[in-house]
């Protein structure tokens, strides 16, 4: 870095001129450039989509055969990936609760006005109650004027996500039908393992194509590639429970916008509205009941699903007349029943699947995506580029301080409920009404489950202002 | 030494964090002066011309760059310039804004007088011996009205305790031998030699480095180090 005389020959001087004068007399850069200049993502078709984003620079193909490079590539297309694609143009019927949030989020990127008009539901309140007592917790706002939440199915997000990112084709380049099949991260792959981390990452797609980027997202599921591939260290609670769901047809058309939730001792059962006549059933169970579940005649599973929901709540009902009574269900979809195990898992890079309680595992990873991209849209604006480590690292701290409470509060309700430990029961009877009593406890946990309805600020420092003369 | 310039964590991190200030004070002061709404939010730079002089392993260079300027990044070290060189070969969006260039500033006098918008030289002047040249090279080179942004090292009993003694022998933030503390300079001899160039000073400023945070801070004491930001006279001859 030091600098001090130095003399030059003719040749040199002549050279640097010439150097100076194509640098300073360039043709002037194409206005309104965006953040991002290109994007591409991939899907290929199947049973459940697999798809994956990348965010491209089509111009710049390399002459070497078939390689790009690509500002961000965003691996895996689901909601997620979606979101976070429609989210960095900016600057560039399974179910699941949308909370404030989440919805801010579907705004920005104007995918919002698109599922209102396609279908959702909202939720004016959120009764939680359990088996073993009658004591119950309920989440509304007063009056019940606001929405608490909104129960969208998961192809409508993706469907108005898919819709917001067509009209990126300028920037996001979505590719069908393909997905990554491998990945060298530098530093972390066997046989890279010597090489800077702040190189390239390569990304190897089932199309034979290559793309280099700065910065991976693996948005690719709870089994995520890319974190294998990255090597991270992963949080992770298995809860050898499976989940039961099935679309619910009620007896009878009701004002339905209530979600409802009640603790058993084998797991959490949860009832979303999704019209007036339907719900969504989320049953989380031990694997055997679960199989039972699945497998018994749809009558049998109706009936399973109304004692589930009432039994001893009935013969209690007449000393308790505020309570509100779950709506009795009627029938089940055909081929709507379905059962997944469970685990939950949180790693610095996305990866979250969490205990559906209320199904706000996908507003962490929408959560995910708010925060990158605002700690992306500041990178950007410092001149770094995407991968920069400096930058990254705000995200991964904040997401940590965040998700992790999120997932253990969730964790400890799950092991509370789990019991039918007399003591216990008592305890969690008083804890529960003690909380419905307390407002602002229950606002505590209200903006819990909307985890970064409190988004940290990305600090900025202020730069001082030369005085004015 | 390739890979200790742009490891962000490793010899020159506090370089790759002080951009976290710097960057946005060199952004925020172009962009504020020319009163102009910047053309894009990711290029508020553009159409800018800028020297970084004593350019490095293009730490400053890139992001300036990248926001949108032409940059000419000069230093006199050989390895240095082709360090910066393979790592701006890898990106090709700004490959073709930035032209390293091993050179003294003096070089660049006789055919790019007036040539440039702004002449950034970010903790390099306390390296550099003969001052005076320099200075006075940077004013020659700015168009009038452009700025001259540094960010340099006091000569204080502080600054050779934190900045030179416990840098480079106690937290090993920097290599021994980085810092030559008698050619550290303080603010008034840097005025004075602006002044007689015809530089107005417009801002001075302390900053301030957090070893543990790995975070820089604007403050008001400007007694280790400090950032100056000084402008070139319009439509009138340059001094001395």
């Amino acid at each position: 870095m030091s600098l001090g005389k130095q003399c030059f020959t003719l040749t040199k001087e002549e050279k640097l001129r010439k150097l100076v004068r194509e640098t300073i007399h360039r043709p002037p850069a194409k206005q309104g450039v965006n953040m991002l200049r290109r994007c591409a993502l991939c899907f290929s078709t199947g049973k459940h989509l697999k798809l994956s984003y990348s965010v491209v620079r089509r111009l710049q193909t390399n002459s070497v055969k078939n390689e790009e490079t690509a500002d961000i590539v965003i691996s895996g297309g689901g909601m997620v990936g979606a979101a976070m694609a429609c989210a960095l143009d900016k600057f560039g019927i399974r179910t699941c609760t949308v909370s404030p949030s989440s919805i801010d989020l579907f705004k920005s990127v104007g995918a919002w006005d698109e599922i209102l008009q396609m279908r959702c539901h909202p939720v004016k309140r959120m009764q939680v109650w359990e088996s073993c007592s009658d004591a119950l917790i309920t989440f509304n706002d007063e009056n019940l004027v606001d929405d608490i939440a909104y129960v969208v199915e998961n192809d409508v997000i993706q469907e108005a996500l898919r819709r917001q990112l067509s009209k990126l084709s300028e920037r996001v380049d979505v590719r069908y039908s393909t997905s990554a099949s491998s990945f060298i991260i530098p530093g972390v792959t066997p046989g890279y393992d010597n090489i800077n981390q702040n190189s390239w990452v390569t990304v190897n797609t089932t199309d034979d194509k290559t793309i280099k980027t700065k910065l991976l997202v693996g948005a690719d599921g709870a089994q995520s590639p890319v974190r294998k591939a990255g090597g991270f260290h992963t949080v992770g609670w298995n809860y050898k429970q499976t989940a039961v769901v099935a679309t619910l047809k009620l007896s009878e058309v009701t004002e339905n916008n209530v979600a409802w939730q009640r603790f058993l001792p084998t797991g959490p059962i949860a009832m979303l509205p999704l019209s007036d006549q339907h719900s969504n059933l989320i049953w989380t169970t031990t694997p055997e009941f679960a199989k039972h579940l699945k497998e018994i005649p749809e009558d049998s599973f109706v009936d399973a699903v109304n004692d589930a929901l009432v039994s001893q709540i009935i013969a209690d009902v007449s000393s308790n007349s505020i309570r509100q009574l779950p709506p009795t269900i009627g029938g089940v979809e055909a081929k709507s029943r379905a059962s997944f195990p469970l685990a939950l898992l949180h790693s610095s890079n996305y990866a979250h699947r969490i205990h559906p309680l209320a199904g706000q595992g996908i507003n962490l990873g929408f959560g995910d995506v708010k925060e990158l991209k605002d700690v992306l849209v500041e990178a950007v604006s410092f001149g770094s580029d995407p991968g920069s480590l400096s930058h990254l690292t705000k995200y991964e701290s904040s997401r940590q301080r965040k998700v992790l409470p999120v997932a253990a509060t969730i964790d400890g309700l799950q092991k509370l409920y789990g019991t039918d430990f007399t003591p216990v029961v008592l305890l969690r009877t008083l804890g529960l009404q003690a909380t419905n009593a307390l407002s602002f406890i229950k606002v505590h946990l209200d903006t819990m489950k909307g985890e970064d309805a409190h988004n940290i600020q990305i600090q900025s420092q202020s730069i001082p202002q030369p005085p004015k003369s | 030494m390739s890979y200790t310039w742009w490891d962000e964590l490793g010899e020159f991190k506090a370089l790759h964090s002080m951009n976290a200030i710097r960057i946005p004070w060199i952004r925020d002061t172009l962009t504020r002066k020319y009163e102009q709404m910047p053309l894009s939010l990711a290029s508020p730079l553009q159409d800018k011309v800028i020297l970084d002089a004593g350019s490095g392993g293009g730490i400053l260079t890139e992001p300036l760059a990248r926001l949108g300027a032409s940059v000419i990044g000069i230093d006199m070290v050989e390895e240095n310039i082709k360090v910066a060189q393979t790592h701006l070969n890898q990106d090709p969006h700004i490959v073709s804004r930035v032209k390293y260039i091993q050179a003294a500033v003096e070089d660049l006098v006789e055919t790019e007088e007036e040539k440039f918008d702004a002449v950034v030289s970010s903790e390099v002047v306390e390296h550099v011996s003969d001052l005076s040249t320099f200075i006075s090279s940077c004013c020659k080179l700015l168009k009038p009205g452009g700025s001259l942004f540094i960010t340099t090292l006091n000569k204080t009993t502080m600054s050779y305790g934190l900045a030179v003694f416990a840098a480079e022998n106690v937290l090993n933030l920097v290599p021994k031998g980085t810092h030559d503390w008698n050619k550290f300079i303080p603010p008034d001899d840097l005025q004075y030699m602006l002044d007689k160039n015809g530089l107005t000073r417009s801002l001075i400023h302390g900053i301030i480095y957090n070893p543990l945070t790995n975070r820089w801070t604007w403050i008001q004491d400007t007694s280790i180090n400090y950032a100056l930001h000084a402008v070139k006279a319009e439509h009138s001859k340059h001094g001395i």
